[in-house]
């Protein structure tokens, strides 16, 4: 799921400053589940902004909903009037559902509630790890399942570096190295000469470094206008 | 012969190769740099010149290769993957080749977040592994890492470094015969501080006649005092330093000498271990230092090949 977290209240204050007729804008799917810009975080967020903006002496108004998803048309239309009814959107959805709103809807003034942080799964209670960048040429055949693009912070394709120690990355001690992991799951499959075959330059063009992506299915598209 | 470099011919003729390393400054003035340059020349074969060492914004490994070579010397230049991407570190090799450097030593490069500029961006477009490749397909194929014909021959000695100390251990032999089959010609070793561990490696490495296909270097690091032990223990990537080393320079009353002799004793002993082609000087923060070490290990005056 896109994992996600709130930006400071401050940030949020800021932004909402000069607007009068203001809403905060649950999102209940990826950001919901992951307890970042679900409902509930959305009423926490919209009491906490109102109590600032009482104590700054901000006239106006914070409303506070939520959509099942603000990445999806069918789900902003429904609400549509009440959304152009504000001056200000502050969404908690991720970074696409903000952009969604705005495509769809123009007029209206949508800001971000939090900061999109990766694609992961939560690991334990309260803590989510990134798994995948969404390079568009995935490689976990040849790793055994562990991606290294995502999870070696020099995103290496030819083993470890000479930074892993103890089975920790150079970067941060609570980081694991991606290729020790690696490492122990080819050896535990017998599978350690895989290591030794050179693997090519990656192709970055699949990755956001060919320009913003879009994914076409001819095999599901709605023919128009025929 | 591959390049003509005087790094190459001395591993060639079998003698027991002396390297140096000199860090350009946090500044366009390479006064210094020249100094120890100087200061070193008759005690060493090649001087490696670092590339933004351990990610710090630094007057370019290139341009101080450069420098090197107007003055005669010989200089193995640094690239590392962290900071340019296959078209600029193609680019800048041609424009390394063209100023007369011949000697490259390919690495990873330590991650961004350890340096000056934290919020940079990392580029690693390719990895070292795919850097020697490349590198080695320009030179011996004519072809760039696109496929694209490199339109006049190019040549270069090509090395990478190995990590003996770093994990898993038992996969480091494979990686540095990945990295033999990729185009390294010489490996420089991290400093060693683990003497065993290092002879274990070493033992892995002849196993497999490693020592024979490319010039193992044993790089090593003179200790100026505790503080500088218990730094690099402590904060820097890749290095491991034994406990026991950490006792005796506490217990030696001139912490610089012992430093000194753990370093020659080390050198000493390199020369011992077979398969060990030569060793690779880090004396950082304290090149001045390098003539004695290299006299005080047998191993003035360099030959001339």
């Amino acid at each position: 799921m896109i994992i996600a977290e709130r930006k400071p209240l401050e940030e949020i204050a800021a932004m909402a400053a000069p607007y009068k007729k203001i809403c905060v804008l649950g999102c209940n799917t990826c950001v919901g589940v992951c307890m970042a810009g679900g409902e509930k975080e959305a009423a926490e967020t919209a009491s906490l902004l109102r109590i600032h903006r009482n104590k700054e002496n901000q006239e106006g108004e914070v409303d506070v909903f939520s959509l099942e998803r603000q990445c999806e048309f069918e789900f902003i239309d429904e609400v549509l009037e009440r959304l152009k009814s504000y001056d200000l959107i502050i969404s908690l959805a991720c970074g696409v559902g903000v952009q969604t709103m705005v495509e769809h809807v123009p007029s209206l003034r949508v800001v971000p509630g939090l900061n999109t942080t990766s694609m992961g799964y939560p690991t334990e209670q309260g803590v989510w790890s990134e798994r995948c960048l969404g390079c568009g040429d995935c490689v976990l055949h040849l790793t055994m399942g562990v991606c290294p693009i995502t999870r070696c912070a020099k995103t290496l394709l030819n083993g470890p570096c000479g930074g892993s120690a103890e089975g920790l990355c150079e970067v941060g001690e609570d980081i694991p190295c991606a290729w020790q992991l690696i490492h122990d799951r080819l050896s535990s499959f017998s599978r350690l000469n895989d290591l030794n075959e050179i693997q090519p330059p990656k192709d970055w063009s699949t990755s956001h470094h060919g320009g913003p992506r879009t994914t076409v299915r001819e095999d599901v598209r709605i023919d128009r206008g025929e | 012969m591959i390049a003509g470099s005087n790094l190459e011919k001395i591993v060639n003729s079998g003698n027991f190769v002396v390297t140096g390393e000199l860090g350009p400054p946090k500044s366009s003035d390479i006064t210094q740099l020249k100094h120890h340059a100087e200061e070193m020349k008759d005690h060493v074969d090649a001087y490696n010149i670092t590339d933004n060492q351990t990610a710090i914004v630094r007057t370019s490994s290139i341009a101080c290769g450069s420098t090197l070579v107007q003055m005669g010397l010989e200089p193995i230049i640094q690239i590392t993957v962290r900071d340019r991407n296959r078209i600029c570190i193609q680019a800048d090799v041609l424009g390394a080749h063209a100023l007369g450097i011949k000697n490259i030593l390919c690495l990873s490069g330590d991650h961004q977040s350890f340096g000056n500029e934290p919020g940079s961006k990392g580029v690693y477009d390719i990895d070292s592994m795919q850097l020697l490749k490349g590198l080695q397909e320009m030179r011996d194929e004519n072809r760039f890492m696109g496929g694209d014909e490199v339109e006049a021959p190019i040549s270069y000695y090509l090395g990478a470094v190995s990590n003996p100390f770093a994990d898993p251990f038992e996969y480091r032999v494979d990686r540095l015969e990945k990295k033999i089959n990729a185009g390294a010609s010489f490996i420089q070793t991290q400093c060693i501080f683990d003497l065993d561990r290092f002879e274990k490696w070493m033992e892995l490495v002849r196993e497999r006649g490693l020592h024979k296909k490319a010039a193992i270097m044993g790089g090593v690091t003179p200790i100026k005092s505790l503080g500088a032990a218990r730094y690099m223990k402590n904060n820097v990537s890749g290095i491991t330093i034994p406990d026991a080393l950490i006792d005796r320079l506490k217990g030696a009353e001139k912490k610089k000498e012992e430093g000194l002799k753990i370093c020659i004793e080390t050198i000493k002993r390199l020369q011992e271990i077979e398969g060990v082609a030569g060793v690779h000087i880090m004396a950082i923060a304290w090149e001045e230092i390098v003539p004695e070490i290299v006299e005080r290990s047998g191993l003035y005056p360099r030959p001339q090949v």
